[in-house]
Parts: structure tokens; sequence; C-alpha cells
């Protein structure tokens, strides 16, 4: 019998997920005699036209992360689902979005203008911005087309399982791939590598249902190590979150950005915590809920830090 | 979409007081405009925000929230839950470039039917001003 052949692929992220990896340790020095690593950009050196000239349904798991916000993202996404067995969205951004997707609160032409033009730090006198075709003495060279809004992978493709996290614990990574070279499959849409209950059940600091009066950023405070974040004011994604990581976050006493996504059968992440939170502000009078409420300063990068593209607005009003 | 713009409101009202503020207003005979769609519920405080996004995502214009006066909730405080996660929703939704005027909350008693008929004719009247929501079409067209 041959080896699983494996794929890795990033698209639009920040090369965590890819990493993230690397936590398994030594037990990717164990997986390299089980199974064929067929393309992995970040490692090794495969080229597109590889991908291009295998057969179709060639590679057994490929694991995608990044979420697609250009148009080689997205040719890489449908190469991938031609060329795989099982297509596993992996890392927040793949599954939902993630940082990438807090693009969705501009238009392309705000992020170019901010990226080329009115950063402090851009020193551009003579004007140079990226084309997309320039004419070479070789020949015309081109750039992918960058989107207007951020989609995740299953809003592009079928994904056949999501595993979630910026980046995905090591441990639960370990599990995932486990799970998938044992051919014994979960249904088919299934999150792996993660709780089905929320992030509160797996913390240990201690809840005592108390109530907010008033909302602090973690960088106006120095919380007591020891008490649940949200009842000091801080604003902890917990309790709309999936479990799984182990609350390293919280280990560190810094509040949950829900990465894992929302919980199961929930719809969105960002309504739930809205709700969550709303329902434990101490006020009655409609000028301390109003204050309360404007102590989230940033409700969408608050709420769908990760889960913006994958949300039911999915973007801003232009 | 021929003629003139008719928005679509959803309506989430609670069955104690604003519920039965707009039954009374029909069966007084008030007139006021067919725009909005009821969706009776036990108390304002079982609406989760999901419920208002998703309206708005599936096509609504704007979206009522109809519950009894602060002090006269039938669960006692589910009313003020309402409150303080709408002015949250508020404004997150403003953030998203929804305009303030398309959610409403509004106190109406079971005896209000007047209050319920003016409200639904206000509410209307300004949606039709804004316009159209089409958020579904507005994310795919500037996708």
């Amino acid at each position: 019998m041959t080896n699983p052949k494996i794929a890795f692929n990033w698209a639009a992220s920040c090369g965590g997920c890819e990493i993230a990896v690397l936590e398994l340790g030594t037990k990717l020095v164990e997986l390299k005699d089980k199974i064929d690593i067929v393309f992995w950009p970040v490692a090794l050196d495969f080229k597109y036209s590889d991908l291009e000239a295998m057969p179709d349904k060639n590679i057994d798991v490929t694991f995608f992360n990044g979420a697609i916000q250009n148009s080689e993202n997205e040719h890489l996404a449908h190469l991938f689902r031609e060329k795989s067995k099982l297509l596993v969205a992996f890392g927040a951004c793949a599954t939902m979005g993630g940082i990438p997707a807090l693009a969705n609160t501009k238009s392309k032409q705000q992020i170019f203008n901010s990226s080329y033009k009115e950063t402090p730090s851009t020193d551009n006198p003579q004007g140079i911005f990226p084309q997309p075709k320039f004419i070479v003495p070789e020949g015309e060279l081109t750039i992918p087309e960058f989107y207007n809004t951020v989609r995740t992978l299953d809003q592009v493709v079928d994904v056949d399982y999501y595993v979630p996290g910026c980046p995905p614990v090591g441990p639960q990574i370990g599990k995932v791939v486990e799970t998938i070279l044992s051919g014994n499959l979960p249904p088919k849409g299934a999150v792996l590598g993660a709780s089905d209950k929320s992030l509160c059940h797996e913390c240990k600091l201690e809840k005592t249902d108390r109530k907010i009066s008033k909302l602090v950023r973690t960088y106006e405070t120095i919380p007591d190590p020891k008490r649940c974040l949200l009842e000091q004011g801080i604003v902890c994604m917990g309790p709309a979150t999936r479990g799984g990581c182990g609350a390293i976050c919280l280990d560190a006493v810094s509040p949950c950005r829900g990465c894992y996504g929302p919980l199961p059968n929930v719809i969105d992440q960002g309504a739930k915590m809205l709700s969550a939170l709303a329902s434990l502000f101490d006020a009655d009078s409609e000028e301390d809920i109003q204050r309360l409420a404007d102590g989230v300063v940033d409700p969408i990068g608050t709420f769908y830090r990760f889960g913006l593209a994958r949300s039911l607005l999915r973007r801003t009003k232009e | 979409m021929q003629g003139k713009f008719e928005p679509k409101i959803v309506g989430f009202l609670c069955r104690w007081c604003a519920y039965t503020g707009a039954d009374l207003a029909g069966t007084s005979r008030m007139k006021y405009p067919p725009n909005v769609n009821p969706v009776r519920v036990n108390c304002t405080g079982r609406i989760d925000p999901t419920l208002v996004l998703k309206a708005l995502q599936n096509g609504a214009d704007g979206v009522l929230i109809g519950g009894c006066h602060p002090g006269d909730c039938h669960y006692t405080n589910g009313n003020m839950k309402t409150l303080r996660r709408f002015k949250l929703l508020q404004n997150m939704l403003n953030q998203f470039g929804i305009e303030k005027e398309r959610v409403r909350l509004e106190w109406v008693s079971a005896s209000e039917g007047e209050r319920y008929a003016r409200t639904v004719e206000s509410m209307t009247e300004e949606i039709r001003k804004l316009g159209p929501l089409n958020w579904k079409r507005m994310v795919e067209v500037i996708a």
C-alpha cells in the first residue's frame, strides 16, 4: 500500500497555521514515514504546474489554510478541490475569514489607499503603485486581482472538514491528522480538533456570576489573574466560542478573542457574544446602558475578529 | 420592482404588550400601513440579535421590536434585557452601515393600539425615505 498523499496550502493568511504544523514536534518525524507530502509551499519546493499536472483526486487530504482574498487564492481553492479527495479548511481564516476578513469593513480602494498612500510610514514620492498588468521586454507580467470582499474557503468550493483556530493548537492538529489517517472518517462537514462546549468550560478562572458596571480595554487595566475576565469588565469571547484550545490565552490572563469560532448550531458568533455581553450589563437606565454599550469601541472588530466573512452580514455597506 | 418602493419590515412583538396592542389597533379598525409583518414572541427578552441580523440579511428593510414599557414586563425584566442588547446592537449595526432608523425598539402596551399604528406609520415613512436595504445583493455586487 502506498502512503496517503497529503498537501498543505496557504491562501490569505499569515503563515501561522504552517508554523502550527511544526508544533507537532517529534510526531511530525514519525508521520514522515506514514505520509507523502506532495505540496507544501512553506517548506518544500513544488510548483503550481506540478499540482496542475496531477490527475484529479490524486491527493488524499489537503489542509488548506487562509481566506480567499484574491484571484490566486480562488484559483488554488478550485484546483485543490479538483485534485483532492478530502479538502480540510484549516485554521480560522479558511473556516471563517479570520483576521484578513476584517478587510470587509473597508472597500478595496480604501485598503489600497491605506497601504500605498496614506500610511505615515509610506515613502513613495514617485507615486509608484502596483499594476494588475505590466509590460516588460520579455512579455506581460500580471499579479492576481484583489477582491473587495474576503470569503471563507467554503464560500468558494465544497469543504469536507473544518479545523478552527488561529492557529489550531498543536495537540489538536495531531488528533485531526490521526483521525483522518485512521480512515474512520467523521460525517462530512464536521468540525475537527475542537470541543462542542464553550471555552468557559475549560477556562480555569473563577466565575461568580457578577455583573459588569464598566467595560475596560486590555491596555487600561491589569486584571486579577484568578478571576473571570468578563466579570472584570474585559470583553472575553469565551461564552460564544468553541473550546478545544485548552484556554491557553486565559492561562496567560489574556481574553479569548474567538478564534475557535461559533459553537455547534450557532449561526452567528458575533450576535451570540453581543447578546451574552449585554446580558451582563449592570444598568437599568437608558443612559447607563448606552454608556456601557459605547464601551465596546469597535463592535465588529470585537465580536467578529475572526468571523466576519462567515457572519450573517459578512461585510459593511459602502 | 415596479412603482413605489414598499418597505418590508419584520416586527418582533411581545405577546403581552406590543402584539396585543397591534391586535387592538386592528380590532379598533385603525388605519396604518401594512408594511410590518408581525412575529409574535413570548417576550422581547428572547429575541436573539441573530434574528434581527437574519431578517436584515434575508431581505427585510427594517426590523421593529415591540415590547412592554419598562416596569410592565410580564417576566419582570425581559424588556430591560432587550434594551441592553438593543443599544449594543445599534452601535454595531451603525458600524455595518445600517441606518439606526431601520431597527427600532418601541414600548407599546396592550392598550396602546394608537401608539402601535403611529409607530408603524412613522417607521414605514422613514424607511421609505432611506430606500431598500437589499443586503444580500449588496454583498454579492461589491464582492
